[in-house]
Parts: structure tokens; C-alpha cells; sequence
């Protein structure tokens, strides 16, 4: 050991100090490294500089340099006018904001769309924020409670009944179909090659409508009672009240263990009624508000919302239906999620406009945005079912089977274990849907909707405001409206994505 | 005594609830049962009404409309058509429209998407940053926004015809369309063509030829001067022999507007930019996970093998990124080509927008006219879907191989 040391070159001075490495970090090293490192990347990077200089320089100077900020009609921004060549028009924006955002809305009921609008906001931010608490009750909020109280907010009038009434109004409706349903088939049956079977058939159908209008018949009975009495929505809303604790408490497990299924209950009744005491809808409510007065950003809203809340539903039943054993049904969503998948929503929306009122009753009209509604849900409902399905597919089998061994129904194992994880597995794409959604509504324009983009549209042809500049202005506007909310939502995606996949992160 | 083993027992009821009911049995019977009863319901219930609603708006069911006049005038036709044409012809003119644009759009759509597709991949920082731009400003834009911004903004702020925008004297841009020169077919353009044929033919012929031989029996042939001569040297002695098979007929202003060329509608031209711009951006994603889905190991493998960068893009990472990309690049292409119908916001003259649109208002005949819009578009669409289902097949069976 000692001859190593002895023979071994020790050195004695320090050596001298290398300059430092070339700088890779920061905006030095950025540009060393990935700018101008080499003849081509110059080229390039002078390439997309000039790119650049010709797209971004002349937009800015457009915006904001060479913009007019003041002025009452179109004089403001003619160019012999402001004495240089005139950029945006923002004094047009200021003139059309009203229309752009509420369409026709009168002016004195807009404070009706402010209160929507502050009351979605109140309740969807806390819904986004994964750590906030109270999950539950505040989606229940949002996808249940809110539509309710939008829509009389929105459109205005009351209600003449409730709960029980309406029970009863259904219940009756589905005996008549039903009855109804029987006398088609006996009159079939009149001229058919099979009329025995029809007959026998017939009859048992309006039998079995017939023992139905009789098992109601005392539901009807207490909504004759209820109308008589000189307060019948109050009347009404105690005894569904009453009625829904009740059914609450025994189902929440009676005396040992319902009081807590009963308090809830009742809390929400009482919620219910001061949100019907508050709006006066026991007494006509708000002045009615056609939808053909409705227009701009709030028909965007109101139809990209719709679109989300009624469309989720649809497309979980639809998955289900295509997952399902029963052969039927499979080959029915197959076929109904293909159909709506294959075909332009702006086809859709004719469907919507043009044939949906053949299909309906002479006497039943559907209202015009409603109808745009219903082609959307439809259409959106499809490709929410694809999405779903995807995370379905991502559960394993095991899950399921578990579920099984625990004795868990179907029902409990879909809506307690598989369809939990596979909604969360699949959020990003059906946020991603939802800004194709949120884009898509501006086709709604076709169909004479005004919502933002068919308001802008008519704003063009104002002659108080026809400048060369008046165009871009008005699809600046409104480009940077839809780009902050498609922009939100897709970064938003994003983070949830990256807090889901947090496990598989190095 | 034999000992033989039994037959199973038949189990009729079984094969028959199978059958019936799927998996689900004797309950899958009931629901589809009740089922088939609720839509058998609805089924009747639309007819009923359809038949009540249109003898009160005395509108005759049925296709026979197609034979009668249109009378109404389409600004681009590609198959002669007057006022004086049927409605079937209505029909067959706006779907060649529809065709056009679409294959028009995909094929900018494909070079765009690529381009910025390269400039996300690109090495340089500008370069990535810019086309992550114009990814996201593009994608989260509507399309309808930008085919009228196109329309309305840009192309109508364009001048008028007599100070059009001069591209090299050939074309002339204008805020009423893009005028081009016409090309028009001389004496030798059949033989041109035929010509032209017979080369890609056998082009394609000694292709084939010279990839059975390097896959069977390792031997490289070297067919490019034959395929170049094929191509480009057949045509040219055809030219020199019948003469130039194409003149181009070049616009001249007269007066207010262009005389010869052939001009191109505004409404198509911007249509056409909107689509290609906006579905180039999905496209350019779709490509950039494409090349990133190949694991960077297959370059460094290539390389080791001795190929060249060039070689191995073109041997091993592009056909296997090509194996990612296509699927959803021919679902762009689908998007794309339902997204044309958006023409009716503008007036080019598509399917929707003559078919669906002039002839609904002018027949009324909603469900015959909305059945066969939608039935066109539903199968492209089915037919593009069973297309993918061959390839993801034929993709599948080479992997297993």
C-alpha cells in the first residue's frame, strides 16, 4: 500500500479556474440554445419574428393605439373625422353592450339576468374548487335547484299548483295515453289480418288504463279539494310536504333513524317556500318575459348551460343503454347515439326548427329557443354518451364483480362504485365537450336566435354605426368574450387532469 | 348395459330466453317488451300527427317534389343548372358544392395542420410558441365566428373589383371573389391525360414490382430515373408531339368587373380559408401526439442500425406515428366536411343551404328534405366509420403478424 502512495503523482497546486459554462438558463440561454444556434435556427427565428411583427404589432395598434375611445354615433370614427386612419370603434361597443349581452330584455327587468348570473357565479365557483367542502349539496344546488329558479327568474309568471298536483296531472295524462293506446289498437283491430289478437290485446290495455284512472282517483280527488281552497299553492305545497317527510322519514328507517333524512326534509322545504314566497310565484310572480325578447350573451348562456346540465344525464342513460345485456336496448342507443353523432348540428337544428312541430300536436307549440334546446341536449347528449362510455370501459371488471359479491343491485353497483370512478376518469373530455358545446351554440344564430354572435351580426347593419372599422370592432369583442370562456375551461380541464393523474407524476 | 355419457338435457327454454332476452333473461324479455310498446307509442304518435299537421297545411307527402320546377337560381354550379331544373338537381348541385369545399378544405387543412404541427415540434423556441398560439387562439374561437369574421370583416373590406389586388397579373383579389386564370383544353389533351395515365400506372406497377423483390428475395432495384422519366418524360414528348394540351385564359378588367378567368365567390373563398384554418389546428395536435407517441428510443435505434436521419423518419418513426394519426385525422376530415354546412350562414350555395334551406321554404316539404340531409351526411359518416373499422383491422392483424 505505502509504495502507491510513494510512486503516485500528488498534486500540490490548485488548478486554474475554467471560465464559466456557456449560460443555458434563463432568457440568456434561451436564446443561445434554442434561438440562434445554428444557421438554420436563425433563418427560423427571423422567420417567426417577422411573423409576428406582421400579425401582432398591427392588432395592438388596431386595439388600442389607433382606437377611438369616445364619441355618439359613427362621425367619431371616420377617418377624416379623427384626423389619422381609425383602429377599433370602441364607442359602437359601449352603444351595443346592452343589446349584446341581454338582446331585447326590457331594460327594467335586466336586474332579473344580473341576479342569474351572480347566483350561477355564486354557486358553480365553489363547485370548481376541488377543496372546497359540501360537494353534494352545492351540485344539487347548481344542476337541480338553480335551472328551477332561472328559469322563473328569466321568464317571468308563477305556478298554480304543486307537488301533488302535478302528480296528479301526470299520473292522469299517463292513464289517458294509456286508455288512448287501447282504443287505437281495438280500431286496428277493426280492419288487421290479426284483429283477435289486437282485440284481446286492445282490451287489456284499456282495462289496465282504466284500473289505473281508478287507483289515482283519490289523488285527483285531493287536487279538486286543494284548487277549491282560496290558497291552493300553499295548500298543495303543505300537503307534498308533509307527504314527501313522511315517505323521507320512514325510508330514512323510521324512529331509530330517520330524524336526520326528516330534518333534511324539511329544510328543504322550508327552502323551497321562502324561494317561493320571495319571487311571489304563488301570486303570478315576475312579469313574463318572452324568449323572443332574449337575446346576446345571455342566450349563449342560457343555451350552453342548458346544454351542459341536460345533456349529461342523457348521454349516462345513453352509455348505460349501449353497455346494457338487454339486446333491444343496446341496438336502440346504438343506433340513436350513431345517428346524432353523424349527423351537423346544423341539420340538427332545422330538425329542431322545421320538423319537430309536424311531430307534435296541432294544438301544442314549442317555443323557438326551447326547440333549438331539445336539438342540442339531443346532439350534445350523444357525444357525452361516447365520453362516458370510455370511462366505463377504463373500470376494471373486478369493480363490478366485487360490487356483486357484496350483494350490491345493479343499480346500487352502477351508481355507487362503476359510474363514481368512471365519471372521474373521464372529466377533461367531457369538460372538452362542453367547450364544443359552449362554441357550437353560436349556430343557434341560423335558426333566428339571436344570441352573442347573431346579435353582433345585426348590430352590423345599424346604419348609425356602419364604419370600415365597425366589423372588426364588433368581432374583436366578441372573440375575446368566447376566447376567455373557451380559454377557461380548457385550462381548466387541464388542471383537473393534472390533479387526477397526480399519482402518476415522477 | 352401456355406459355411454348422456345428452345434455335440451334446454329450449334457455336457448329460447337467450335469445330473446340476451343475458338478462326472462326480465330482459319484460323490458324490452315494454320497451318496444313505449316506442312503438311515440312511433305512432309522431305519424299521427305528422299525417294531421300536414293535410291542415295541405302539404302532399312524399318525394314526388323533386320533379318539379325550382326556379330559383344558384350563384356556383359545377353541372349546368337553370331555374328551369328540378329539385333533384337542386339536390345533386348542392352536393357536389359540399363536396368541393370539403375536399378544397381538407387538403389546406392537411398542409397547414402539418406545417404548424412541425413549427409545435420545431427545436427553436419562437417557432413552438407561435404555433401554440395560433393552436389555442384558433381552437377556442367558434367556427361560425370565423367564417363570418372572414366574410363580413375581412373579404368585404377588400376593394372593389377596379383596384383589386394584382397577384403577379395572374390572379386578382377582390372584395367580389378571387379571379383565376381558366385553363382551357386544346387538341392534345385527351392524349395528354391518356398519356399521363398509363405513367402513374406503371409507375405504381414498377413500385409494387420492386417491393416484392426487396421483401422477397433481398434484392434492391433502383426504380426512381424510371419512375421520373414515366412521369415527367412521357408527358413532355406527348407535349411536344400533339402540342400543349392546356391555354390559360387570363382575366382582363372591362369596366367594372373581370372578363374572362374564372372566378371564385367570395362566400367560397372564405368558407374555405375558416374551415381549413380552423380544423389545421386540430390536425396539427392529432400529428404532434402522433410523432410524440413514438418512443424516442425507435430514433436512437434507427440510428444505430446506421440509417440515416432522413431514413429512419421515413422507415420507422413516420409509419408508426401514422398508425396514431390516422383514425382521428380521418375524424377531422369528417368534422370538416359536417362543418361545411355551416355555409348556409354566409350563402355559399352547399347542401344545406340550397337543399335544406331555399327548397324547404319554398316546397315546405320539411321531412322529406331534413330525411335526406341528414341521410347524406349520416352516411358519409357511416361509411368513413366502416372505412376505419377496416383499417384498425387491417392495423391489428400486421401487429399480431
Amino acid at each position: 500500500m505505502s509504495d502507491i502512495t510513494s510512486h503516485a503523482y500528488v498534486r500540490r497546486d490548485l488548478l486554474n479556474e475554467r471560465p464559466a459554462p456557456v449560460k443555458t438558463t434563463g432568457f440568456i440561454g434561451l436564446v443561445r440554445t434554442r434561438l440562434l444556434n445554428s444557421p438554420t435556427n436563425i433563418l427560423l427565428t427571423t422567420v417567426g419574428a417577422l411573423l409576428l411583427w406582421f400579425t401582432i404589432i398591427p392588432s395592438i395598434k388596431f386595439l388600442l393605439v389607433d382606437a377611438v375611445w369616445t364619441g355618439k354615433d359613427r362621425t367619431a370614427c371616420l377617418t377624416e373625422n379623427a384626423g389619422f386612419v381609425v383602429g377599433a370603434c370602441w364607442p359602437y361597443i359601449q352603444a351595443k353592450l346592452p343589446q349584446l349581452i341581454y338582446g331585447f330584455y326590457p331594460e327594467a327587468e335586466r336586474w332579473r339576468v344580473n341576479l342569474t348570473l351572480a347566483l350561477s357565479v355564486v354557486l358553480l365557483v365553489p363547485l370548481l374548487i376541488p377543496r372546497l367542502p359540501t360537494k353534494g349539496l352545492n351540485a344539487g344546488l347548481f344542476f337541480f335547484a338553480f335551472p328551477v329558479v332561472a328559469f322563473f327568474l328569466l321568464r317571468g309568471g308563477g305556478i298554480t299548483g304543486f307537488g301533488l298536483s302535478w302528480t296528479a296531472g301526470l299520473l292522469q295524462l299517463f292513464a289517458d295515453s294509456i286508455t288512448g293506446g287501447g282504443h287505437v289498437l281495438l280500431s286496428l283491430g277493426k280492419t288487421s289480418a290479426i284483429a283477435p289478437l289486437l282485440w284481446v290485446v286492445g282490451n287489456i290495455v284499456v282495462l289496465l288504463g282504466t284500473a289505473i284512472s281508478w287507483l289515482i282517483f283519490p289523488l285527483v280527488w285531493l287536487r279538486e279539494q286543494i284548487q277549491g281552497t282560496g290558497q291552493p299553492v300553499w295548500a298543495d305545497f303543505a300537503v307534498t310536504a308533509v307527504v314527501v317527510s313522511l315517505i323521507a322519514f320512514v325510508l330514512g328507517g323510521g324512529l331509530r333513524t330517520g330524524w336526520r333524512a326528516l330534518a333534511s326534509s324539511i329544510a328543504a322545504f322550508i327552502a323551497i317556500a321562502i324561494v317561493i314566497k320571495l319571487m311571489g310565484l304563488d301570486h303570478g310572480g315576475l312579469p313574463v318575459v318572452t324568449t323572443n325578447l332574449w337575446g346576446g350573451l345571455l342566450v349563449t348562456l342560457v343555451v350552453s348551460v342548458t346544454g351542459i346540465v341536460t345533456s349529461l344525464p342523457i348521454g349516462i342513460a345513453l352509455a348505460l343503454g349501449r353497455r346494457s345485456t338487454i339486446p333491444l336496448i343496446r341496438i336502440f342507443s346504438i343506433a340513436f347515439i350513431e345517428f346524432w353523432r353523424g349527423v351537423p348540428l346544423i341539420t340538427v337544428l332545422f330538425f329542431a326548427t322545421y320538423m319537430l312541430p309536424l311531430f307534435l300536436p296541432g294544438n301544442f307549440t314549442v317555443d323557438g329557443l326551447v326547440r333549438a334546446l331539445i336539438g342540442i341536449a339531443l346532439f350534445t347528449g350523444a357525444y357525452q354518451a361516447e365520453n362516458v362510455r370510455g370511462g366505463l370501459a377504463a373500470i376494471p371488471r373486478g369493480q363490478g364483480e366485487a360490487a356483486a359479491a357484496l350483494g350490491l343491485s345493479w343499480w346500487k353497483t352502477t351508481s355507487l362504485i362503476v359510474m363514481p370512478q368512471a365519471l372521474r376518469h373521464v372529466i377533461p373530455n367531457l369538460v372538452n365537450s362542453f367547450i364544443s358545446l359552449f362554441k357550437d351554440t353560436s349556430l343557434v344564430s341560423i335558426v333566428a336566435l339571436f344570441d352573442l354572435l347573431g346579435s353582433l351580426r345585426a348590430s352590423f347593419s345599424d346604419p348609425k354605426w356602419s364604419t370600415p372599422s365597425t366589423a372588426f370592432t364588433g368581432f374583436a369583442f366578441a372573440g375575446i368574450i368566447y376566447f376567455i370562456f373557451c380559454f377557461g375551461m380548457s385550462r381548466y380541464s387541464l388542471f383537473v387532469e393534472r390533479r387526477l393523474n397526480a399519482h402518476r407524476r415522477n | 348395459m352401456s355406459t355411454e355419457a348422456r345428452q345434455p338435457p335440451a334446454q329450449i327454454a334457455l336457448k329460447i330466453r337467450r335469445i330473446l332476452g340476451g343475458k338478462a333473461g326472462w326480465n330482459g324479455i319484460a323490458v324490452q317488451f315494454v320497451f318496444a310498446a313505449i316506442l312503438g307509442w311515440i312511433g305512432y304518435e309522431i305519424v299521427s300527427n305528422a299525417r294531421a299537421n300536414l293535410e291542415n297545411q295541405h302539404i302532399a307527402a312524399g318525394f314526388g317534389f323533386l320533379r318539379n320546377n325550382a326556379g330559383f337560381d344558384v350563384n356556383q354550379t359545377l353541372i349546368s343548372y337553370t331555374g328551369s331544373d328540378t329539385f333533384l338537381r337542386v339536390f345533386v348541385v348542392g352536393l357536389l358544392n359540399t363536396v368541393v369545399v370539403s375536399v378544397v378544405g381538407i387538403v389546406f387543412a392537411t398542409l397547414i395542420g402539418f406545417i404548424v404541427a412541425l413549427c409545435r415540434l420545431s427545436p427553436n423556441w419562437l417557432l413552438s410558441r407561435i404555433g401554440e398560439l395560433y393552436v389555442e387562439v384558433i381552437r377556442n374561437l367558434p367556427l361560425l365566428f370565423q367564417i363570418l369574421f372572414w366574410y363580413l370583416a375581412v373579404l368585404a373590406a377588400l376593394p372593389n373589383p377596379r383596384q383589386s389586388i394584382s397577384l403577379f397579373g395572374l390572379a386578382f383579389v377582390s372584395n367580389r371573389g378571387l379571379v383565376v386564370p381558366r385553363p382551357v383544353g386544346e387538341s392534345g389533351f385527351e392524349a395528354f391525360l391518356a398519356v399521363l395515365g398509363f405513367g402513374i400506372v406503371a409507375a405504381l406497377a414498377l413500385r409494387y414490382h420492386a417491393r416484392r423483390a426487396l421483401f422477397q428475395r433481398g434484392h434492391m432495384i433502383r426504380i426512381w430515373p424510371y419512375v421520373l422519366g414515366l412521369l415527367i418524360g412521357l408527358p413532355l414528348v406527348t407535349m411536344l408531339v400533339f402540342g400543349l394540351p392546356v391555354t390559360f385564359e387570363l382575366p382582363q378588367l372591362k369596366g367594372f368587373n373581370f372578363a374572362g378567368g374564372s372566378r371564385i365567390i367570395p362566400e367560397f373563398v372564405a368558407l374555405t380559408l375558416a374551415l381549413s384554418t380552423y380544423t389545421a389546428a386540430f390536425i396539427a395536435e392529432i400529428v404532434r401526439a402522433g410523432i410524440l407517441s413514438v418512443h424516442s428510443g425507435q430514433m436512437e435505434a434507427g440510428a444505430s442500425l446506421g440509417l440515416s436521419r432522413g431514413t429512419t423518419l421515413r422507415l420507422i418513426v413516420v409509419p408508426q406515428a401514422m398508425r396514431v394519426i390516422v383514425p382521428p385525422l380521418t375524424n377531422q376530415y369528417l368534422n370538416l366536411t359536417k362543418n361545411s354546412s355551416l355555409a348556409v350562414a354566409i350563402g355559399y350555395p352547399d347542401l344545406v343551404s340550397v337543399f335544406a334551406g331555399t327548397s324547404l321554404s319554398q316546397t315546405g316539404q320539411a321531412i322529406e328534405i331534413i330525411a335526406m340531409t341528414m341521410g347524406v351526411y349520416l352516411l358519409i359518416s357511416l361509411l368513413t366509420s366502416a372505412a376505419m373499422s377496416i383499417y384498425g383491422w387491417r392495423i391489428s392483424r400486421s401487429l399480431g403478424a
